[in-house]
């Protein structure tokens, strides 16, 4: 909620009661009393706790990536052994997952892009004229089984001879970010002031020119928001492309799982996959870590 | 519209034409831009709904099998009662499903709600600790599922390493008919308590603070302060927080399908419902069964989104 509340406070210059009660509340969190030396100790025991929870498992699995299978195998090598990169290379060359990253990365781009042209216009629409009712169609999208989507999506789809292409993957993607992007999109824009598109059209321009020349211009940090959720959730999809893609289209989460099929694991192999996919968007997080925030609380805490 | 001037060298009463056809073209779009907006993106997302959805029922309705191109006769609500009289898959995978969100979202909303008054207060390091809040949210469910493969490994898993350290004997954890489904509640808090302390926070942080400077004054200590004061005004966000959750959890299939395979495992230990019907589908080809259970399974979420959204609306009053 930070970028979109520090944004609504930029543009509303108009009602002076918000601008006055942000500064004595951020006052008022500075100037109370921490609480006793105990509840201190206490606190960062338990910070550090959750923050080991949270990460150890990550870390355990980057270890494994940089180990042999042998020595994956030794509980006496858990912590100290001799690094190797083998892994990486066998995944990156020999799986060819160098395709599997572009796919994943091609089908959320194209993906987020689309569902960003049909998304923005549609939540500023539904935003603007309160139209509650086609909200939730569209948000309808969220709640259903994915399951009961592929039956019939696939037999159409296979009989128009697109499965195994890129287009049904992105088509598919686009039904998870579009709803998401319009969610994120019609919370930020109900948190917009109206002023300034009314006074840009009473300077002459149309209501089409003022959501363009202005309204667009000030969300672009809500856009961001949304498309870099809509990446995200983009690629770590599994369900819709374990059934659409083929051979050729296949993203990387699909590939981790056909990993596992054969008899016995590789599990340095695995965890060096599994490091490949997890690390472009842990990359992605670390810089937009605001951005996310903001898009995952949307609308959460309003009435 | 108006950046796009028609070219100069163009004759002038063409350029006219075309100029009064563009602002009349404008003119429309204005006027209807309400539905010009809107409507691509609910007919894109009402085409890939509704007409599967609609064939989801008729399925239902029929002994649509191995192939949905083969003939398949109409068998009227024959696939209901086999599935709801069916104790053997349909009825453990509800209580599955069921069990699996029910203890998932309470210790997601218990812990978030701990996490998130840990975090409230400003302190040094804050900015690493969002970051770790962060990691397990973004990570690729699939890959996530693979990690706790190899750490909850009977033999050379992390945890039974740790286990043995304290003298506890090794569990069978993944590979157990009994802690299986558990251990996949694990996983799912894992990954996705850091969502629900993102969302409590942010309700958190737009409390008014006088409720609670009110109650301390008045010498109420931090424990009353906070299931007097704090809870019953984040209610809502609670809620909101066990909503989106919910329906997520519910829908579980990724870590399920990552560390399980097909079915489940082979005894069904965490085939929930969408991991049933996804089997029923894409393994068995069953297609006027699986439809059955899917409209079932689409039920249910819908009748617990409207049960919470009920209780969101008494207790926003």
């Amino acid at each position: 909620m930070t970028v979109l509340s520090e944004n609504a406070e930029d543009t509303e210059n108009t009602e002076p009661q918000t601008a006055t009660a942000v500064p004595t509340k951020a006052d008022r969190r500075r100037r109370k009393p921490a609480g006793t030396r105990a509840y201190k100790v206490f606190r960062v025991a338990a910070l550090v706790a959750v923050v080991l929870f949270l990460i150890a498992p990550l870390f355990w699995m980057l270890l494994a990536s940089f180990k042999t299978n042998v020595d994956i195998y030794d509980t006496g090598k858990s912590f100290f052994f001799t690094p190797t990169g083998e892994n990486y290379a066998n995944v990156l060359q020999r799986n060819n997952y160098f395709v599997f990253i572009f796919n994943s990365f091609w089908v959320a781009f194209v993906s987020t892009a689309l569902s960003l042209v049909l998304g923005v216009p549609a939540a500023y629409a539904m935003s603007r004229f309160t139209m509650h009712r086609s909200a939730l169609v569209v948000l309808m999208a969220r709640v259903i089984p994915g399951v009961s989507l592929l039956v019939p999506w696939y037999y159409v789809f296979s009989n128009l001879k697109m499965v195994g292409g890129f287009e049904v993957l992105i088509l598919s993607h686009m039904f998870v970010s579009l709803p998401l992007i319009v969610y994120i999109m019609m919370s930020y824009f109900d948190s917009l002031p109206l002023e300034l598109e009314e006074s840009a059209q009473v300077d002459g321009l149309t209501p089409i020119g003022a959501f363009r020349r202005i309204t667009l211009p000030l969300s672009v940090s809500g856009i961001a928001t949304a498309g870099i959720l809509s990446f995200i959730f983009s690629w770590n999809n599994f369900m819709f492309a374990l059934v659409l893609s083929g051979s050729k289209t296949k993203t990387l989460p699909v590939a981790i799982f056909d990993f596992v099929s054969y008899a016995s694991i590789d599990w340095g192999g695995l965890m060096a996959a599994a490091t490949v996919v997890t690390i472009p968007i842990m990359i992605i997080a670390l810089f937009t870590q605001k951005y996310i925030v903001s898009g995952l609380t949307a609308g959460a805490t309003k009435g | 519209m108006s950046v796009l001037t028609p070219p100069r060298s163009a004759p002038s009463r063409k350029a006219a034409r075309t100029r009064s056809a563009r602002e009349n073209f404008s003119g429309w779009a204005n006027r209807h831009r309400k539905w010009l907006f809107a409507a691509p993106a609910m007919i894109f997302v009402g085409v890939l709904i509704v007409f599967p959805l609609a064939w989801t029922l008729y399925l239902s309705l029929t002994d649509s099998q191995g192939s949905v191109r083969a003939a398949s006769e109409f068998v009227g609500v024959q696939n209901y009662l086999t599935v709801l009289s069916d104790v053997e898959r349909f009825w453990p995978a509800v209580g599955r499903t069921l069990s699996f969100t029910g203890v998932a979202l309470v210790c997601e909303v218990v812990l978030g709600m701990c996490i998130a008054l840990l975090l409230w207060r400003p302190f040094r390091g804050e900015k690493w600790v969002r970051v770790a809040i962060l990691l397990p949210l973004v990570a690729t469910p699939v890959a996530v599922g693979m990690m706790w493969r190899l750490i909850f490994d009977p033999n050379i898993g992390f945890v039974n390493q740790l286990l043995g350290m304290v003298g506890i004997p090794a569990q069978p954890w993944l590979s157990g008919q009994d802690t299986a489904l558990g251990t996949t509640i694990f996983m799912d808090v894992w990954q996705w308590t850091p969502m629900v302390v993102l969302i409590l926070l942010a309700g958190l942080t737009s409390l008014s603070e006088e409720p609670d400077e009110a109650a301390r004054m008045d010498g109420a200590n931090a424990f009353q302060r906070f299931f007097f004061i704090t809870l019953p005004l984040m209610m809502p966000t609670v809620i909101v927080a066990i909503l989106l959750r919910g329906i997520d959890a519910l829908k579980t299939f990724d870590i399920l399908y990552a560390t399980k395979g097909k079915g489940g495992g082979s005894f069904h230990e965490v085939e929930t419902l969408n991991v049933y019907a996804y089997g029923l589908s894409f393994d068995y080809n069953q297609y006027g069964l699986s439809s059955a259970v899917l409209i079932l399974f689409f039920m249910i979420i819908i009748g617990s989104m409207w049960l919470l959204t009920m209780r969101k609306k008494a207790v926003s009053k």
